[in-house]
C-alpha cells in the first residue's frame, strides 16, 4: 500500500530536511513527526517511504522509530492522552487520574503492555498511555491531549468535556 | 612495506598485571593486554570492526601516573617509571589505548567484580539453552561464564520474551533470546558488506535484533555474521543441528572456490567435511570469506562420489582396483604416437599436481596440454572473477600464456582425427569447457578423473576417482601472487587418491619410478626445476602463505580495511 | 529596561534573585521579539559581536557559570575544549531535552523568554566560532517548539540570525530540532547521536568527548537551556561581577524546581548557596503539609542520591569540619557533592513521611528501566532488573534479601556503563538501600526468601497504585 503524501506535507518535509546541510539522515525525526502528525501514527509505509525520502535502509528508520515513545505504530483516538507516571506526579495523583480518564473516556488498559502501551476506547475517541516525566514536576498531576498541556488535573470529565 | 621502511613508531611503557612491557603507541589496551599473554575477556569488540565499548565485558582496573601537585615532583624508580594511580572507575580495554607509564590490572578485585557483573547481567534474560544449541562448546558466554560467573543465579523473575527462529536471510537464523546487544552483527552489515540490513528494534531490555520486515539479510558475505556472533543468537541454516562442534577436526586450508583463497578452517568429522569458516589472513581476506565459497563442500559428501576406480568393460563401466586401472590406461596411452594425446588439466589442480600433470603429458609425449578456464563475476569484496583457485599455478607451472587458448585446438584435433586420446584431469569437460559428447566419442582412449560421477567420466574408458580439495595437501598461488598451502582434512572415500599421486601412479607404470612418495616431495622436484619455487618447502610454508609473484592484484575489502585502520577506526 | 512586576499570585518570592527568570510570570509580557526588544533585548549580541570571541569565553570562565544540565561543569572552560588547531566546522547545541524528574526549568525559559535563549545561543556561537546551531528539544513541549520557531523566524527577520549579523560578518542558523521522549538524549552524546537520526546510544569518551569529535565528528557544544541563558547575562554584568553572585565555585543564580510533599511546589531563582535545604522547603515553598515531617528529600533531580529527614553531615567549611542537618545544606555544587549527593539539574524532591519508600523506589525504578537506551549490558540488563524486585516489592512478593540483590545489581551497574545514566539508575536504588533498609525489608516476607514468586501479572496490577 502507497502512502499518499500530499503535496503540502511533502513540501514541509522538504524544507525540515534543509534543516540539515551535512547529513540528510538527521532529518529522521522531523519527517516522522511531521508525518505522526499527519497521519496520527508511523505505518509500515511511512517508514519505507521515510527511508526512501532520506536513502537509508528501512530498517534504520525502524530502528528509530520503535526506540521512542514519542512514535506510535498503531492508531490512536481522536484525541491521545498522554498522563505522567513519575515520581512527582504520581505523588500528586497521577495514577489515580489515570484511572479517572479510563472511567471518563471509557478506555480498558486491561491490554496494556510493553509491546502495547496505548488503550483506545471503543468509540475511538479518545486514547491513553502513560508516559514518563512530562517535566512540569510542580504542577503535578499533569497530561496531555494531544499538542495540549494540562497541569493540576483533578477533574477528568470535565477535561475531556472539553475535547468534542 | 618492509619494517625498515616504517616510520618509527614511539613504543609506551605500560604495567600489565605488575610486568611492565613496551608497545607502540595507539596500541588498544584489550591488545597490549593480549600480547602480554593477559587474555581480556569481550563480547562486542573485534579487531576488524569499529568498536562500541557496549557489552562492558573488558573492564579493567586502569591506572596513570598522579598528577603532581605544584611544586612536586613525581619520582620515577629505579627503571624510570613513575608510581601509577589507580583509578576507582574501571575503563573498556577494547576502545582504550595505551599511554605511557599507564598501569593495567586484569586480574584486580575491581576487574573480577565487573566481570562477575557483566556475566550475571548477561545472563538474566539468557534463555540458558545450551542443550539446544549449536554455539555450545564454542559460545562466549559458556566460556566466560565458567571463568569468571556465577554457579547460580539468583534472577528470580520472568525473564524478557522476544522473536525465536526467525529466519532474517535466506542462510541466517537469529534466535533473539540469546542475542547480548553486541552489534557485531550490525557493524559488519554497515561497515564490511555495505548491506545496512540489519538493525536494533525496541530500547532497553527489550532491545531486539531486527531486520526489517521484507528484507532479509541475504548479501554473499551474510554468514561472517554467524561466525562473529558471539552467542547462539545467529546460527548458520546450513550448519545448524549438523553437528556438535566439539566433535569437529579442524584443518587448516585454503577456499578453491576463486582465485582469492580465502584461509579457511575445514570442520569436519569422519571424513565428512561439516562446515568451512573463515581463518584470517590480512594479505587475502582479512577475517572474512563469501557466503558461496563457504557452502561450496557439500558435493563432496554427495551420493554421486566416485569411490573406486572404473574400467569401461563390455557392460559399461565395471569397478577395478587401482592396478588394473593404471595397468589399463597407461597400456592405452603408451600406444599412442607423439601429440596424438592432449592433457587437459585444471585450474583447481594444486601447484603439485599440475607439476606432475606436466611430467605426465611428457610421458606421453604429448604437447597439448591446458586448463579450463573458469570466469565469474567479480564483486567490490573477496570474490574474484577468476573461479579457478590456482590459475596463476597453472601459468607458471604449465607455462600457460593464456590458459583455456589451447582448448579450441584440442576439440579441432579430436574432430580432425590428429588427438586420439584425451586426460582430463579434475575436470568435467562436458559442461564445463564446451566439448560434446559427440568431441568424446571421436576419441579412441578417454581418461578422467574427477570427484563426482558425471558426464565426461560416463564417457571416459578409464575413471579414477580424484580426491577433492579437502582431501588432499599441496599448494595453490592465488591472485596476488600469495603461495599458500592446501592441507587435508580427512581422505576422500572409497578408493579416491589425491590426483598427484593418480599422475604419479600413472608415469610410474608408463616408465618408470621417481621417487615420489609425498605432495611434499613433488614439490621439493617442483622447487628444484622452477626459479620461483626455489628455496621453498611445501612443509614450511606459513600457515598464511608466502608472497610468491608480484600481480599487481589488490582485494578491494582489504584496500577499504587499511584505510580504517590508518584512520583508527579499527585495529585490524 | 523597564521596572517588572508580576502576574498576580505568581509573584516571586523574596528571597529569589530573578535574572533568568526575570520575564517569567511577568505582567504585560509576551514571546514576542517586541517585547524582548523593548527590554534591552539582544543587545548583548551586539556588543558580544564587537567583542572577539576568545574574550568572551574568558568572561564566561571568569564568571565561573557550572552547567545548569546535571553535571555541574564549568561551561567556559568546557568551551575550551574545543581542539585549538581545529579545522572542522564547530555546532552549538542547546539541549532543551529538559528530562530529569523533578526539573521544568527550561519550560518556563522556553515558553515564556524564547529570546533569552536565542540571544545566549548567539552569542555562544560567536564564541566558539559555531555557525550552525540547533536546540533539541522534547517531544513533550509541541507549544515550546512553535515558540522557539517563532521566535527563530523573528530574529532572522531583525537580522539576529542569518548572514552577516549585524555587519559584523557572523554567519548563524538556529534551528530546532525535536526529540521523541527518550530521557537518554538528554545524554549529551545520545543527544548528538539523535540529531544524526540515529538510535540515540550515547558513544564511549574517550574518545569521543563531544568538543572535539561531537556532531558529525566535529567539534560540538552541548549547552544546557539555563545554562546558555546565563551568558547573555554574564556579557551584561560582566564575568567579575557575576561571579559574585552566589558563593566562590558556585557563582550564578540557578533556579530550583521543587516537587513533591510541599504545600507551594514552584520554581525559584536564587543564588546558588544562598538558601539552604530547609529555607527551600519552609520559607519558599510554605513548608510542608500540616502533621508531617521529612521523610527523605532528593535534592537534585531524580538521579540525584536520597538524602533522609533528620540526615547530619560532616562537611568542610574552611578549614574546619562541621556537622550540619539536612535542612542546613546550602544549595550548592560542592555541599550537597558533600552531603552525598548532587545538586544536578536543580529539581528537589520533597517526600514527607506519608509516603511508601518502596512505592517511591519504585517508581523511580519504573523510569530508568522505561529509559534505558538499552546499549550497554549492566543498565540494560540491570535497570529492569531493579525495576522487577521492586514491583515485587510493593506487591509484597518480596523477601528480606531481595534488598540486599536489589543493592548488588546498582552497584553491579554504577560506573561500568557507557554513559551517565549508569549511574543516574543506580544512585536511586543504592542511597534508598543505604538509608532507608530498615523501611524496605519492612516491606518484605522473610518467609519467600526461597520461593520462586512470580507472578507478572498480580505485580503488573499492583504496579498501577
Amino acid at each position: 500500500m502507497a502512502l499518499e503524501i500530499p503535496k503540502a506535507l511533502e513540501k514541509e518535509i522538504d524544507e525540515r530536511i534543509t534543516h540539515y546541510p551535512v547529513s540528510k539522515r538527521s532529518a529522521v525525526l522531523p519527517v516522522l513527526h511531521a508525518l505522526q502528525h499527519h497521519f496520527g501514527l508511523i505505518s509500515e509505509e511511512a517508514v519505507v517511504w521515510t527511508a526512501a525520502k532520506l536513502e537509508l535502509e528501512p530498517i534504520k528508520v525502524l530502528e528509530v522509530v520503535t526506540f521512542y515513545p514519542g512514535f506510535r505504530q498503531s492508531a490512536p483516538g481522536k484525541y491521545h492522552i498522554r498522563v505522567c507516571r513519575t515520581l512527582a506526579c504520581a505523588m500528586a495523583g497521577g495514577h489515580e487520574l489515570m484511572e479517572s480518564l479510563c472511567a471518563a473516556g471509557k478506555i480498558d488498559r486491561s491490554g496494556v503492555t510493553h509491546h502495547h502501551p496505548i488503550a483506545v476506547g471503543a468509540d475511538g475517541k479518545f486514547s491513553i498511555e502513560f508516559a514518563e516525566c512530562l517535566a512540569s514536576c510542580g504542577t503535578g498531576p499533569v497530561c496531555m491531549v494531544n499538542d495540549d498541556f494540562h497541569e493540576n488535573v483533578t477533574d477528568a470529565s470535565a477535561l475531556l468535556a472539553r475535547y468534542k | 612495506m618492509s619494517d625498515e621502511q616504517k616510520p618509527a613508531v614511539e613504543m609506551v611503557d605500560v604495567q600489565i598485571d605488575g610486568e611492565w612491557h613496551q608497545f607502540p603507541k595507539g596500541t588498544r589496551m584489550i591488545e597490549a593486554c593480549r600480547q602480554a599473554g593477559r587474555d581480556v575477556p569481550h563480547y562486542c569488540y573485534h579487531p576488524k570492526l569499529s568498536s562500541p565499548g557496549n557489552c562492558r565485558m573488558c573492564l579493567v582496573e586502569m591506572g596513570m601516573p598522579p598528577r603532581p601537585r605544584p611544586g612536586e615532583e613525581l619520582k620515577p624508580d629505579e627503571d624510570g617509571h613513575l608510581p601509577i594511580q589507580w583509578i576507582p572507575r574501571p575503563a573498556i580495554a577494547c576502545a582504550n589505548t595505551v599511554a605511557p607509564n599507564m598501569g593495567i590490572r586484569t586480574d584486580s578485585e575491581l576487574t573480577r567484580a565487573c566481570r562477575h557483573g557483566v556475566m550475571e547481567l548477561l545472563l538474566i534474560n539468557h534463555p540458558l539453552d545450551c542443550p539446544i544449541c549449536d554455539q555450545a562448546g564454542e559460545c562466549r558466554l559458556q566460556e566466560f561464564s565458567v571463568e569468571h560467573g556465577n554457579g547460580a543465579s539468583r534472577f528470580r523473575e520472568n525473564k524478557v520474551k522476544k522473536p525465536k527462529n526467525v529466519a532474517i536471510g535466506p542462510r541466517v537464523r537469529l534466535d533473539d533470546e540469546r542475542c547480548i546487544m553486541c552489534s557485531r552483527c550490525i557493524r559488519f552489515a554497515d561497515e564490511i558488506a555495505d548491506d545496512p540490513v540489519l538493525g536494533f528494534t525496541d530500547r532497553g531490555s527489550h532491545t531486539t535484533l531486527a531486520v526489517h520486515p521484507g528484507r532479509e539479510l541475504a548479501n554473499n558475505y551474510s554468514l561472517n555474521t554467524v561466525d562473529i556472533c558471539p552467542v547462539g543468537a545467529l546460527t548458520s541454516n546450513d550448519f545448524r543441528f549438523q553437528m556438535r562442534v566439539w566433535f569437529l577436526k579442524e584443518t587448516e586450508s585454503i577456499c578453491t572456490s576463486c582465485g582469492r583463497g580465502c584461509n579457511l578452517t575445514i570442520g569436519g568429522r569422519e571424513g565428512e567435511v561439516h562446515r568451512l569458516t573463515p581463518r584470517q589472513n590480512d594479505a587475502v581476506n582479512s577475517a572474512w570469506m563469501c557466503d558461496h565459497g563457504r557452502l561450496n563442500f557439500h558435493y563432496l559428501n554427495s551420493e554421486l562420489r566416485l569411490t573406486d576406480p572404473l574400467i569401461r568393460g563390455e557392460a559399461g563401466h565395471e569397478t577395478a582396483t587401482w592396478a588394473q586401472a593404471l595397468k589399463t590406461a597407461a597400456a592405452a596411452l603408451a600406444g599412442f604416437g607423439p601429440n596424438e594425446v592432449a592433457v587437459i588439466a585444471s585450474g583447481r589442480l594444486t601447484n603439485e599436481e599440475l607439476f606432475m600433470a606436466r611430467q605426465f603429458a611428457a610421458a606421453v609425449k604429448s604437447e597439448f596440454i591446458d586448463i579450463v578456464p573458469r570466469l565469474g563475476e567479480a564483486d567490490d569484496y573477496l570474490a574474484a572473477a577468476d573461479r579457478n583457485p590456482n590459475t596463476l599455478g597453472a601459468k607458471l607451472i604449465l607455462g600457460l600464456e593464456n590458459p583455456g587458448a589451447g582448448l579450441k585446438s584440442i576439440r579441432d584435433g579430436i574432430a580432425q582425427g590428429r588427438i586420439k586420446a584425451l586426460v582430463a584431469l579434475q575436470e568435467n569437460l562436458v559442461d564445463d569447457a564446451g566439448f560434446s559428447a559427440g568431441d568424446l566419442g571421436k576419441l579412441e582412449f578417454l581418461l578422467a578423473t574427477y570427484p563426482l560421477a558425471n558426464p565426461t567420466a560416463e564417457a571416459a574408458d578409464v575413471v579414477l576417482p580424484g580426491a577433492g580439495f579437502a582431501e588432499k595437501r599441496g599448494s595453490m598461488i592465488n591472485l596476488t601472487g600469495r603461495l599458500q598451502r592446501l592441507n587435508r582434512a580427512h581422505a576422500g572415500p572409497g578408493q579416491t587418491r589425491e590426483p598427484w599421486e593418480i599422475l604419479r601412479d600413472l608415469i610410474q607404470e608408463l616408465g618408470g619410478g621417481n621417487g615420489i612418495y609425498r605432495a611434499d616431495d613433488v614439490f621439493a622436484a617442483m622447487a628444484a626445476e622452477i626459479k620461483e619455487f626455489a628455496g621453498l618447502k611445501l612443509a614450511d610454508l606459513p600457515a598464511d602463505g608466502v608472497a610468491l609473484l608480484d600481480t599487481g592484484e589488490t582485494v578491494p575489502l582489504l584496500d577499504r580495511e587499511r584505510e580504517r585502520k590508518a584512520k583508527g577506526v579499527i585495529v585490524g | 529596561m523597564s521596572a517588572v512586576t508580576y502576574i498576580a499570585g505568581k509573584e516571586p518570592h523574596p528571597r529569589e534573585h530573578r535574572m533568568i527568570f526575570r520575564n517569567v510570570d511577568r505582567k504585560g509580557w509576551d514571546v514576542s521579539i517586541e517585547a524582548y526588544s523593548k527590554d534591552g533585548g539582544y543587545a548583548q549580541l551586539e556588543a558580544a559581536l564587537k567583542m572577539e570571541p576568545k574574550a568572551i569565553t574568558d568572561e564566561v570562565k571568569k564568571a565561573g557559570v557550572r552547567g545548569r544540565g546535571g553535571a555541574g561543569f564549568p561551561a567556559g572552560v568546557k568551551w575550551t575544549f574545543i581542539p585549538p588547531n581545529n579545522t572542522k566546522p564547530v555546532y552549538l547545541i542547546c539541549n532543551a531535552d529538559e528530562s530529569e524528574p523533578g526539573t521544568f526549568k527550561d519550560r518556563y525559559i522556553i515558553h515564556q523568554d524564547p529570546h533569552q535563549l536565542i540571544e545566549g545561543m548567539a552569542i555562544a556561537c560567536y564564541a566558539v566560532g559555531a555557525h550552525l546551531a540547533y536546540i533539541y528539544i522534547r517531544e513533550e513541549f509541541p507549544e515550546g517548539a512553535k515558540i522557539l520557531e517563532k521566535a527563530i523566524a523573528e530574529a532572522r527577520e531583525k537580522g539576529f540570525l542569518g548572514k552577516d549579523i549585524g555587519g559584523s560578518g557572523f554567519d548563524l542558523e538556529i534551528y530546532v530540532h525535536r526529540g521523541a521522549g527518550a530521557y537518554i538524549c538528554g545524554e549529551e552524546t545520545g543527544l548528538i547521536e539523535s540529531l544524526e537520526g540515529k538510535r540515540p546510544y550515547p558513544r564511549i569518551k574517550p574518545p569521543y568527548f563531544p568538543a572535539a569529535m561531537g556532531l558529525y565528528l566535529c567539534p560540538t557544544i552541548v549547552n544546557n537551556v539555563e545554562t546558555l541563558c546565563h551568558v547573555k547575562h554574564i556579557l551584561q554584568m560582566g564575568g567579575e561581577e557575576y561571579a559574585k553572585l552566589g558563593t566562590p565555585n558556585n557563582t550564578g543564580t540557578r533556579i530550583l524546581c521543587v516537587s513533591g510533599d510541599v504545600q507551594k511546589p514552584g520554581y525559584f531563582e536564587v543564588e546558588v548557596g544562598k538558601v539552604t535545604l530547609g529555607e527551600v522547603i519552609h520559607d519558599l515553598c510554605g513548608g510542608l503539609k500540616p502533621g508531617r515531617k521529612i521523610q527523605a528529600v532528593i535534592p537534585g533531580g531524580s538521579s540525584a542520591k536520597v538524602l533522609r529527614g533528620g540526615e547530619t553531615f560532616k562537611i568542610k567549611r574552611g578549614e574546619d569540619m562541621v556537622e550540619i542537618g539536612l535542612e542546613d545544606i546550602p544549595m550548592d555544587f560542592d555541599t550537597l557533592a558533600a552531603c552525598g549527593s548532587m545538586a544536578g539539574s536543580g529539581g528537589v524532591m520533597v517526600i514527607d513521611d506519608s509516603r511508601s519508600i518502596s512505592w517511591v523506589l519504585n517508581n523511580l525504578n519504573t523510569f530508568y528501566a522505561h529509559e534505558s537506551c538499552g546499549q550497554c549490558t549492566p543498565c540494560r540488563e540491570g535497570s529492569l532488573w531493579m525495576k522487577k524486585i521492586t514491583d515485587r516489592l510493593v506487591a509484597g512478593k518480596a523477601s528480606p534479601d531481595d534488598i540486599d540483590t536489589l543493592d548488588s545489581v546498582a552497584r553491579n551497574i554504577d560506573g561500568r556503563t557507557v554513559c551517565a545514566f549508569g549511574e543516574a539508575c543506580s544512585w536511586p536504588t543504592e542511597s534508598f538501600v543505604a538509608k532507608f533498609r530498615d523501611e524496605l525489608v519492612a516491606d518484605t516476607k522473610p518467609e519467600l526468601a526461597d520461593a520462586i514468586v512470580n507472578a507478572e501479572t498480580e505485580v503488573a496490577a499492583a504496579n498501577l497504585r
